[in-house]
């Protein structure tokens, strides 16, 4: 079956049987591997994706399910060379250690903070109950999405100094 | 700009990590991502019965399936001699069942085809005909009178026992029991459990049909020794054959043992001439991979009148599943298990264990562990806080009156170990001010009254890891060394090259800081590479928290190397005597005449530009490390709970967890390893569990059954610390990766059974379930 959607903001449209996987066409058709797969039960939350700005787990999800709407994966997080808020937060913050879990934390976590700009650590920990990380043991992961809350603030108070938030290792 | 960009990154500086650049970005190389020209892909088979005899196996339908190039069976790996590999225990494991297959989720054959869910369609179009047999699912089932035969292939085997080992002083242990005032006792099961890493094992077998060269990129935590493995399994010429870890999604020792996938594809590769990639699944992982303890433990505690500890003695059965493929140092039948006096001057003890087959998945490993220290600690912390609560002694203090003394390091153990630093004291003590125990306790006793069920646990860890010494320690005849080679280009950039291999550990920030300490080089400047033996110098690899200890103090060896030479070099350019020249960080000085000075870079440039005549030009070098002795890291760690009447619901109100690692090269990663530890200790505590029904049937083969902490689960914890060097580390640093997994289950344990103690509930094996909690006040008639 022929399945069209917009992955980062391109259009990208392959030939799958009905039973390939959302992760899979991500992965093997469109060469996306920052999406990851960690249980295949909907439990671990490492292949997370937007659909129409929504988490979900792209490994319960058919790739044709998502035929005409739009995907985000963690190759789409960044503007540019320049990273989001998301990715400064976890770099600054060390939310990341193996890196398996983390494009889907940081999907969870860009998620969150459109819809709430300023969560607590509670709303944090709820948001992303749903992705598991074998390594940090989340706190860092909290201060990471409010490291992120934090610079969006301040970038919406002073746009100009947007230009500043490149970085993240070399 | 990343905000450590400017600095040094020199030891103690949390710099940010130089490995997360790609990982940010979604472009980490893990062994899933890599697609190989040609590529084939694997399916296994796997048995659904926990013992059975095969009667037939029948190929032909999945042959003949759609993409199928290839379906590989016992009967053909045995044809190549590869039906049955050695274990790193001396033993031999299944590749692919040939007789009888001795577990559930045992690999009885692959299919090979042009994409995986080809190759999963065919592997379910595989007919085979068991015969049930009889099944062992425990210790005690090995041991009964008329059990079944489990490894009925080995010569000589007649019954289902492994091995009995022993250490310690059996008489002297006997007589000091003889003259105790008490001795308490716990019976605890350390249930089965497993790493768990949220990527899967794995590999691509890459064999050249025309040079033969096998390359195979795998998901190893020990590539060189993986090759040298495969090299003795398979027979082909260590030079051909080409490990590569890449960037690997946690190990958590998982990722050590050979697996059965791993020979099967390189075999499939190397006949079908095409590149083969097997990747497991979540469920595969959980039940075939190297699972942790099962260990059923009896402790015996004396003491004298005044709380004196006088002798522990110690026996265990030990479960290892149909293979006895424990990941361990070849002379330790149950790891360092006899490590069990933890960090208290016990006089005299004696600890046996005897390891038993069953029908349950093989391979032991340390689930964040230096091979059963976790075990020995667990038994130990809650030995003694169960003795504490009986003799009625305040837990702190009977600790602290029991504690090995900071004068009397070296301590020489009644096991026979030699710790090398440590001051329980001082630790214990910063613990207990961080938690305000004296207010605390007065509160729990307050609370008490009122009917609340609460309580403090308290566990006061010792580890022993770094392994070797090499004379004592080795992995199939490997001594247990690490190596780092630093290369210095000509512009004072550098490449450094480990032995080991880090699965989000950060070494390529951690051991680039010791390069910058001792060589005065940026972090930044310098580049670390791991995991590929055609590159990297050889090493046993990244488990036990050995990667610090020992390619942590290669790393610093091999820097001063280097700088020895620099100071030659910068002699030469300054036209100075090399023993009037000062060392500061960054450069060398004239003594007296702090103008006149040369850069590292400057030396560096100068060893290919202009050096002294008969001086080797370059500046490069390796060093191989043998530790002197292990590391001895430790810690206090505190737990605070609520216990639920009416649920059995236990809450962590908090945690406080003080490690000493000694030396810190970078804080902010040691406590990232420490906060993630707590988690998969607290996982372990009061969540995971790998169990089996009476037909052996694993239950926790997914995530849905085998729980793991989420964030909203998880507490939060209160990090301390205390600083004391190993004296023998050149550094100074001990290893953390596994502390806070050691320490932390029976400190989570010890505060429910400190909270329950009131009703004469003296033990709860983990995971402390609400339901275990629930039955237990029900059963001293506790009711809402």
């Amino acid at each position: 079956m022929k399945v069209t959607m917009r992955v980062n903001g391109a259009e990208k449209s392959g030939d799958v049987e009905p039973r390939v996987l959302l992760v899979d066409f991500l992965r093997t058709n469109l060469l996306l591997t920052g999406t990851h797969i960690g249980c295949d039960t909907t439990s671990c939350g490492a292949c997370t994706v937007l659909l129409d700005g929504e988490p979900v787990k792209s490994c319960t999800l058919l790739a044709v399910q998502v035929d005409g709407r739009e995907i985000k994966t963690v190759e789409g997080i960044a503007q540019g060379n320049n990273l989001a808020p998301i990715q400064i937060g976890f770099h600054e913050e060390h939310g990341l250690q193996c890196g398996f879990c983390t494009p889907g934390m940081m999907l969870v976590g860009e998620a969150l903070l459109k819809r709430n700009p300023n969560p607590s650590d509670d709303d944090i920990r709820w948001a992303i109950s749903g992705n598991i990380c074998r390594c940090t043991g989340y706190m860092n992961i909290v201060k990471a999405v409010k490291h992120a809350a934090q610079l969006q603030a301040e970038t919406a108070k002073a746009p100009a100094k947007q230009a500043a938030m490149a970085g993240g290792g070399e | 700009m990343s905000s450590t960009m400017h600095m040094h990154g020199g030891i103690g500086e949390s710099i940010k990590r130089k490995e997360d650049a790609r990982f940010l970005r979604g472009k980490g190389n893990y062994l899933d991502d890599f697609v190989l020209p040609n590529m084939l892909h694997m399916a296994i088979l796997r048995s659904p019965h926990a013992h059975a005899r095969i009667k037939s196996i029948d190929t032909k339908a999945a042959s003949a399936k759609p993409g199928v190039i290839a379906v590989v069976t016992g009967d053909l790996m045995a044809q190549h001699k590869l039906a049955w590999m050695p274990t790193l225990s001396g033993d031999t494991q299944a590749v692919l069942a040939t007789d009888k297959v001795r577990f559930q989720g045992q690999e009885v054959a692959a299919v090979i085809a042009e994409t995986l869910y080809q190759a999963e369609d065919a592997r379910d179009a595989i007919e085979i005909e068991y015969d049930i047999l009889p099944v062992v699912t425990s210790p005690e089932g090995a041991k009964a009178a008329g059990a079944p035969l489990i490894r009925d292939e080995k010569e000589g085997q007649k019954d289902n026992h492994i091995y009995r080992w022993e250490s310690g002083d059996k008489t002297g242990t006997q007589a000091a029991f003889a003259r105790a005032d008490k001795v308490i006792r716990l019976h605890t099961f350390y249930p089965r459990c497993h790493p768990s890493p949220l990527e899967t094992c794995g590999c691509i077998a890459d064999v050249s049909g025309v040079t033969g060269k096998a390359t195979i990129y795998m998901t190893s935590q020990a590539p060189h020794a993986i090759r040298t493995v495969f090299a003795l399994v398979t027979g082909l010429p260590e030079q051909q054959i080409r490990i590569i870890s890449p960037d690997i999604g946690g190990g958590f020792g998982n990722k050590v043992p050979v697996y059965p996938g791993y020979v099967v594809a390189t075999a499939a590769s190397l006949l079908i001439g095409r590149p083969v990639k097997w990747v497991e699944d979540r469920t595969e992982n959980l039940i075939s991979t190297g699972f942790a303890r099962d260990y059923h433990m009896t402790g015996d505690l004396a003491v004298d009148k005044n709380g004196k500890m006088l002798a522990l003695r110690v026996h265990l059965d030990s479960d290892n599943g149909a293979f006895f493929a424990d990941a361990q140092p070849t002379k330790f039948k149950a790891g360092l298990f006899s490590i069990v006096t933890g960090s208290y001057d016990i006089p005299t003890a004696h600890v046996t264990a005897d390891g038993y087959y069953t029908n349950k998945a093989p391979g032991g490993v340390a689930y964040r562990c230096s091979f059963r220290v976790t075990e020995a600690s667990y038994l130990i912390e809650r030995l003694v806080t169960n003795a504490a609560l009986e003799l009625g002694i305040d837990q702190a203090e009977f600790r602290k009156r029991n504690f090995i003394q900071p004068e009397q390091f070296p301590y020489s153990s009644a096991t026979g170990w030699v710790y090398d630093s440590g001051d329980y004291p001082k630790a214990m003590d910063v613990a207990l001010k961080q938690l305000g125990y004296e207010e605390l306790k007065k509160d729990v006793e307050a609370r008490r009254k009122k009917g609340d069920i609460t309580g403090i646990g308290l566990a006061s860890f010792t580890e022993v890891v770094g392994a070797g010494h090499g004379a004592e320690f080795d992995i199939l005849g490997l001594r247990m060394f690490d190596s780092a080679e630093l290369r210095v280009h000509p512009t004072g950039k550098a490449l450094l090259r480990l032995g080991v291999k880090s699965q989000g550990q950060g070494h390529e920030t951690t051991f680039a800081q010791i390069v910058a300490e001792e060589l005065g080089i940026p972090a930044q400047d310098i580049l670390v590479e791991e995991g590929d033996t055609d590159t990297a110098p050889y090493g046993l690899g990244t488990y036990a928290s050995r990667s610090t200890p020992v390619a942590g103090a290669a790393t610093a060896m091999v820097s001063r190397q280097l700088r020895d030479k620099a100071r030659k070099l910068a002699a030469h350019l300054l036209e100075a005597d090399e023993e009037d020249l000062v060392w500061e960080r960054g450069k060398f000085y004239v003594k007296g005449s702090p103008e006149k000075s040369k850069t590292i870079q400057e030396a560096a440039f100068a060893a290919y530009t202009n050096l002294p005549e008969g001086m080797q030009p370059g500046l490069e070098g390796v060093h191989y490390y043998d530790p002197p002795n292990m590391t001895y890291p430790f810690g206090t760690y505190a737990v605070v709970v609520d216990v639920d009447k009416g649920t059995g619901q236990v809450k962590v109100k908090r945690m406080v967890a003080v490690d000493d690692c000694g030396v810190r090269i970078n804080p902010m990663i040691v406590e990232g390893q420490i906060q993630g530890g707590l988690t998969e200790g607290f996982g372990i505590a009061f969540m995971e569990l790998i169990t089996f029904d009476s037909e052996g049937n694993c239950i926790g083969s997914n995530f849905m059954d085998y729980l793991l902490p989420t964030a909203w689960e998880t507490p939060k914890f209160e990090i301390g610390q205390t600083v004391t060097p190993s004296p023998h580390h050149p550094l100074g640093a001990k290893g953390v990766g596994e502390s806070a997994t050691v320490g932390s289950p029976a400190a989570f344990v010890n505060a429910v059974i400190d909270a329950l103690s009131p009703y004469g509930i003296t033990n709860i094996d983990m995971p402390v379930t609400s339901d275990k909690v629930w039955a237990a006040l029900r059963s001293k008639g506790v009711t809402e």
